[in-house]
């Protein structure tokens, strides 16, 4: 089993670097990887189910380890790189590959190692290696199309992203610093988290919010969100997706992981502050930019600062109800977005635009793009039987009962807000008389269709899964002192 | 061999004296090739903060990592900065967006900031008093040069001086790292060190292609993006 563990990151760093190198299956290598790490993720939940919350396999010496929390990211990195990977399969082209085709199948791959690295490190020196690698991997698939539009969108993200990862580095230095004037230079999880080292609370909490503040800039928390609009409208569809629904998701999970060695330290009001403010304020920014958003991959963009905020909210309540459906809805949200964003390439493939007012009448005149399209929106609206519909419900449960009545009332409003701006421009895309092109796609709009419905299947049956899923999530939670 | 508490003192204070220093410098100034000098230096003071520190404390390791700081913050980055002007780059910030009196007021209000906000970190590393030790004594300095780094990122326009501004920042948290902990672990700070060299790499192409894609002016035009 822990052979895994190191063998997952290897696996994608390996298959990207070979495929980077010799152009051998471009298409496949990134399918293959986000398959890889699936089926470990998928192992490790498994291991989780049978063996219950205590389970945890270390690795690597102890810079590697996988708990519930680490094994139900590394399954959803896998679901969402899949449905994004094969998703994003466009047709195939004569020839040998290009040097373009093979940087980005490469660099996908790395991605994917990255991200499992990030949630399977236990050390928070190589949990910030791997989140910044993430930054690394992504800026040129970010600028892939070489336009000026995405390069400057490239820029902003590499100077915004390293910054923000650099604060980061500070808070993981002075957590360090602080084990170590407690007697154990250490960055391990395991032993930070223990409480038995006499860490300084003053110290800590400097540590706990740089690293807070460093790691929500990567998960594109306001007010350090303003990269995540343009890096994510401007790169290729599958790559939106990766960082949308699940890179994002990742940089979370480090953010929990800094919060369970604060709670410990300093007990959960701290970082619940910081976590709510971040929350609200992101779902105030994605309300007010949502309503008047004349881009559709933008506005995808905003929905996903939107449920990062709700993300931010549910862990800043705490307790286990509200950190199950915070992973629940991360879960949720990640597949959904994943299939939104692979639909949303398509649409911009075979209409031209990614302009609102110029796509009318979808549904009549292009059913085969429309239809998961309006599914997957469905979906981050939070219409049942969607994941995100009970997610959604169980945080403000959460939150009612521990005493956040207004925040709540807030949360719920902001998301009406959402809903009505989101709903609104989906429909004037996809209604109307179908004035436009129709009859056959461009060969660049076709594509698989297998991965988006697989993916929205899942969004629908995770929610009323309880049985395995929910005791998994459970666990998970519990793993992040929930 | 072992430093004596006063060399180590002096020494210390001498190699964060030039990286704060030298970050003043680069607010005042607008030359890029001269900058790239002061960024050399800064690596060099790091080398030697590095150095001085791991000799005090009798660890063979922190030589080594002095070594490679010295070989990638003196000598690789300063180069890639170099090739980026050589390329075609302006070589002078001509576009900043506070004037040089505004940005040496901005440093001194940041470096009496950093002084303030050090507070709990220097005492929880032995209450800050004269008995602290040379090195949690210089810890404000590693967050000044961290404020400055931040302020050339966001008042500079040009992509290559933002560049320099990331460095500074970087060198920053490294000072602070290196006065708190002794350093991290052998292998975080390789990989810390190597992941700056990388993005350092990365915004040096993606500037050159934003040069290619939109003509030398590439940064200031920076507003195709918006809502």
């Amino acid at each position: 089993m822990d052979v895994l563990l190191v063998l997952t990151p290897v696996v994608g760093l390996l298959l990207g670097v070979l495929t980077g190198a010799t152009g051998r299956g471009v298409r496949l290598a990134p399918v293959v990887t986000s398959l890889v790490v699936l089926g470990v993720g998928v192992v490790l939940v498994v291991h989780v189910a049978v063996e219950g919350h205590a389970a945890v396999v270390g690795a690597g010496g102890g810079l590697l380890r996988a708990d519930a929390l680490s094994a139900f990211m590394l399954a959803l990195v896998g679901a969402v790189g899949l449905t994004a990977t094969w998703g994003g399969l466009g047709p195939r082209r004569p020839g040998p590959a290009d040097a373009s085709a093979r940087r980005y199948a490469g660099l996908v791959c790395v991605f994917l190692a990255a991200m499992s690295l990030a949630v399977l490190a236990d050390n928070l020196g190589v949990l910030w290696i791997a989140v910044e690698a993430t930054t690394l991997a992504t800026a040129f698939l970010v600028g892939h199309h070489g336009t000026r539009r995405s390069l400057e969108a490239a820029w902003k993200y590499v100077v915004l992203g390293s910054v923000g990862v650099a604060i980061a580095l500070l808070g993981t230095v002075l957590l360090y610093a602080a084990a170590r004037t407690a007697g154990q230079a250490t960055l391990s999880w395991t032993v930070l988290t223990s409480g038995q080292l006499p860490l300084d609370p003053g110290l800590v909490k400097v540590a706990a919010g740089l690293a807070v503040l460093g790691f929500a800039t990567k998960a594109g928390l306001a007010p350090m969100h303003s990269w995540l609009p343009d890096a994510h409208s401007q790169a290729p569809a599958p790559v939106s997706g990766l960082m949308s629904g699940v890179l994002l998701a990742v940089a979370f999970s480090a953010i929990l992981r800094v919060q369970a060695v604060a709670d410990v330290v300093l007990g959960p009001s701290f970082v619940r502050g910081l976590l709510l403010t971040a929350g609200l304020a992101s779902l105030l920014v994605a309300a007010a930019l949502i309503l008047r958003q004349r881009d559709f991959k933008r506005l995808l963009a905003y929905s996903s600062i939107e449920h990062l905020g709700l993300l931010a909210v549910g862990a800043a309540i705490g307790g286990r109800l509200a950190v199950a459906a915070v992973l629940l809805h991360a879960l949720g949200h990640g597949l959904a977005k994943a299939s939104a964003f692979v639909m949303s390439g398509r649409i911009l493939a075979a209409e031209g635009t990614t302009t609102i007012a110029d796509v009318h009448g979808l549904l009549a005149r292009r059913p085969q793009l429309a239809v998961p399209y309006v599914t997957a929106i469905a979906a981050l609206l939070g219409f049942p039987p969607f994941a995100l519909f009970f997610s959604e419900v169980a945080i403000v449960l959460a939150g009612w009962q521990a005493g956040l009545g207004v925040a709540m009332g807030g949360v719920l409003v902001l998301l009406l807000v959402v809903f009505a701006g989101l709903a609104r421009a989906t429909a004037g895309m996809v209604l109307g008389p179908p004035d436009g092109p129709v009859g056959e796609l461009p060969p660049a709009a076709r594509g698989p269709m297998a991965p988006v419905w697989l993916a929205l299947a899942a969004t629908a049956a995770a929610g009323l899964l309880a049985v395995p899923l929910g005791g998994v999530l459970t666990a998970a939670a519990r793993a992040v002192g929930a | 061999m072992n430093l004596s508490t006063g060399a180590v003192t002096q020494l210390v204070a001498l190699s964060t004296g030039t990286l704060l220093v030298s970050a003043v410098v680069l607010v005042w100034r607008r030359s890029l090739r001269p900058a790239v000098r002061l960024i050399a230096l800064q690596g060099v003071a790091l080398a030697v903060l590095v150095a001085t520190i791991g000799l005090a404390e009798g660890g063979g390791e922190l030589v080594v990592v002095a070594a490679i700081v010295l070989v990638l913050k003196a000598v690789v980055v300063p180069f890639v900065l170099d090739r980026g002007i050589a390329a075609g780059g302006p070589d002078r910030e001509d576009q900043a967006r506070l004037n040089p009196t505004a940005g040496l007021v901005s440093v001194a209000l940041l470096t009496t900031l950093a002084y303030l906000v050090s507070r709990p970190v220097t005492a929880a590393l032995g209450g800050g008093g004269p008995d602290a030790g040379p090195a949690a004594a210089a810890v404000p300095v590693g967050v000044a040069v961290v404020l400055i780094g931040f302020l050339l990122l966001v008042t500079r326009r040009r992509a290559l001086s933002q560049v320099v501004g990331f460095v500074v920042l970087d060198n920053g948290i490294a000072t602070i790292a290196f006065l708190t902990s002794a350093g991290v672990p052998l292998l975080v700070e390789l990989g810390t060190s190597f992941e700056l060299l990388l993005i350092v790499l990365i915004l040096a192409v993606l500037s050159g292609r934003m040069r290619s894609a939109a003509g030398p002016k590439a940064l200031d035009s920076m507003n195709e993006l918006r809502d």
